[in-house]
């Protein structure tokens, strides 16, 4: 916000309350009321509304206040941010960045508690990206607001009180790039968001027994990275998804057709997902833990596959 | 305890200047336009109106794929655009094309869009008469009902930013009143002083649904007070009217930065589009009473007419030429190239990501080996 003063922020209670998640704490007492923007409860007007200052010439970054809550804005995301420039015939450009916290939580109850990022893959004019640590979340953020087209980027409500040390110099990541987490010659994993730490936690135990897993957070979830993620297929031939959308159209279903269709050849197993079942999250703290993915899945999985 | 009545004892009057006849009306408070502005004005209607028919021929020729005509309603168009200046940014719904008309949009440009072909700015990527124009500051048309009018405090928060002196206007129909982002977009724009110009062009239909079937209020007006936006009702069909409802309604938005509604009383006397019969869903006599005895044109050329600025003599030739000049367009239009296949892939993102690459070679290998199950006319 400093560099560029057309970089603005939408939302509700993103001003002087700081953001539901404190995201944009301390923003407005720095860039004013203007540049910092709390909007009344309509999702679908205030992503319009980003929709209308992009087109201006603005750089808005458009908050949900839980990802879901972007469902009330689908109009808005997918026939404008989406199509706008492409039917204008490059005239407008809507170089809006729309973001906010989704994923599963701690008993939020089901509607606060879902995948978006299935929902908005098949949208065409926008790109996908999802943040998993501190270093790439300032990265992939800096990098979606200065892109052209419109990024949704995907945060999620329980990494937001991760603590890391990140470089003090500016850095800019790519958003169509994914993230070698650690090399491996056995498996390949890809996963993304929260999973990441649910693999590494399960990849501890596979180490211990033996395993040579390969971890990839994907992060760019639309376009996929099939370059990363190829070159790991070609070296592995095994691969195993770990996502938290459902079983059901999500990232996962997409990757696994995308890897098929690519490196067939490259496969010595059919390639297993793990997702989410498809049901609303339940709110029972229980149940909630056994819709999500957990580490002692993965090394079960990674255990048969490499058989 | 005091209830508020549903209906107001009386219905909100409309502001109005000139009688059917074309006579000023006594009492009515007006600012004169001068001459060269009303005859600019007069002829960019009959251009509309002559625009319009000959467009609507040539979709149900099978020359062009779609067409929406803004018969009835070109006093609306013009004369609102008259009273802005070209730095006010028009978000239309999709009735509005004399605005980009007066602006300087030639027909050949119309025709273009039109028929899809290589000169189109929409390089082919939109339905008909879905114009859009950045260099006019005419927003691309989007088809869904209403979804400008949130977009429009945006564009007005841009302004704001800027400082600069003008505002965004915002339209749409009677329909779009019932959409949701109508509620959202102006009570947006009233919460935060956005400087929009809100105009509802109230025609009485929305495809076939009526005004009766549309809402209870009083029509349009009467929902401003709702969200704390200033509003009046004007003749829609009395040129005069709408350019001094419009010209003082800028004014106000611009200096006070606040939103302002204005309902403009209309008819639709086309269909709603050419995938359109309205005879089905009204009487005819309905249509020719408002065709004839209510139109726009008749009224405003009564008016300048009167005042010796305009001669029957001028009237055939200009309508005969902007007749020839729009056959001559229309065949230009349709012999010019198609935009290339690249252009089925530019502008989804700014630059071509790889999976789009892939399938425009895709695409291309598939044409390449049955070229003749492809169209001719689209250069590869």
């Amino acid at each position: 916000m400093d560099r560029d003063p057309r970089v603005c922020v939408f939302g509700e209670d993103v001003g002087h309350y700081g953001g539901s998640y404190k995201v944009t704490k301390g923003l407005a007492e720095k860039y004013g009321d203007l540049r910092v923007l709390d909007t009344p409860i309509a999702e679908n007007s205030f992503t319009g509304m980003g929709v209308g200052a992009a087109m201006t010439g603005l750089r808005p970054v458009i908050e949900g206040m839980n990802m879901g809550f972007l469902l009330l804005a689908f109009n808005q995301i997918s026939d404008n941010c989406g199509m706008l420039h492409y039917t204008s015939g490059g005239q407008f450009t809507i170089p809006t960045v729309i973001r906010g916290p989704g994923g599963v939580g701690r008993q939020l109850g089901a509607e606060h508690s879902q995948r978006l990022e299935s929902y908005f893959q098949s949208i065409p004019g926008i790109q996908l990206v999802a943040c998993s640590t501190v270093y790439n979340a300032k990265g992939l953020m800096k990098a979606a607001i200065r892109s052209e087209n419109p990024v949704v980027l995907f945060e999620h409500v329980l990494l937001y009180n991760l603590k890391e040390r990140i470089p003090d110099e500016e850095y800019v990541l790519s958003l169509e790039e994914a993230e070698m987490v650690r090399p491996g010659e056995h498996i390949t994993i890809l996963t993304y968001s929260r999973m990441r730490y649910h693999v590494m936690q399960a990849a501890k135990t596979l180490v211990n027994k033996g395993y040579d897993p390969e971890v990839i957070d994907i992060r760019s979830l639309k376009p996929f990275d099939l370059y990363t993620i190829g070159n790991s297929v070609k070296k592995t031939h095994r691969v195993l998804i770990v996502e938290e959308c459902m079983r059901t159209g999500g990232i996962g279903a997409s990757l696994t057709a995308a890897i098929n269709e690519n490196f067939h050849d490259y496969l010595d197993a059919p390639i297993v997902c793990l997702s989410s079942q498809d049901v609303p999250t339940p709110y029972a703290g229980t149940l909630e833990e056994w819709t999500v993915v957990q580490p002692a899945q993965i090394v079960a999985a990674v255990e048969q596959l490499c058989q | 305890m005091k209830f508020i009545s549903e209906a107001a004892d009386k219905r909100i009057p409309c502001y109005r200047v000139l009688s059917d006849d074309g006579y000023p009306i006594a009492g009515s408070r007006f600012e004169q336009v001068d001459k060269e502005t009303a005859v600019k004005m007069y002829k960019s209607m009959v251009t509309l109106q002559i625009m319009d028919n000959i467009f609507y021929e040539a979709q149900r020729q099978g020359r062009i794929s779609f067409y929406l005509t803004s018969t009835g309603e070109e006093a609306i168009n013009i004369a609102t655009a008259a009273a802005l200046t070209s730095d006010d940014v028009i978000l239309p719904q999709y009735r509005e094309p004399g605005i980009l008309l007066w602006r300087g949009f030639t027909l050949q440009e119309f025709a273009n869009q039109c028929f899809g072909n290589s000169a189109d700015y929409g390089k082919g990527k939109q339905m008909p008469i879905h114009y859009g124009s950045n260099k006019h500051n005419f927003f691309t048309i989007s088809s869904p009902i209403a979804t400008q009018l949130p977009q429009a405090a945006g564009v007005a928060y841009s302004l704001k930013m800027d400082k600069k002196e003008a505002c965004v206007v915002a339209f749409t129909g009677d329909g779009g009143t019932s959409e949701g982002d109508f509620h959202a977009g102006l009570n947006f724009a009233a919460v935060m002083d956005a400087p929009v110009l809100f105009i509802c062009r109230n025609n009485g239909w929305a495809i076939s649904t009526p005004i009766s079937e549309q809402f209870r209020s009083d029509g349009v007006v009467v929902k401003g007070q709702a969200y704390g936006i200033r509003s009046i009702r004007v003749d829609g069909n009395d040129a005069l009217a709408v350019y001094n409802t419009i010209r003082a309604a800028r004014e106000m938005v611009i200096h006070e930065q606040k939103p302002v509604l204005v309902e403009a009383l209309s008819y639709r006397v086309g269909h709603h589009s050419t995938s359109d019969d309205s005879t089905k869903y009204r009487p005819v006599d309905e249509i020719e009473h408002w065709k004839t005895a209510r139109n726009p044109l008749a009224r405003f050329r009564k008016w300048v007419h009167k005042n010796g600025w305009w001669t029957d003599d001028e009237e055939s030739e200009l309508r005969g030429s902007i007749r020839k000049q729009l056959l001559n367009a229309i065949q230009v239009a349709e012999k010019m190239e198609k935009p290339v296949l690249a252009e089925m892939f530019s502008d989804v993102y700014d630059d071509l990501p790889s999976n789009l690459h892939e399938q425009e070679k895709s695409l291309r290998e598939t044409i390449k080996r049955h070229r003749q199950d492809y169209p001719t006319d689209v250069p590869v």
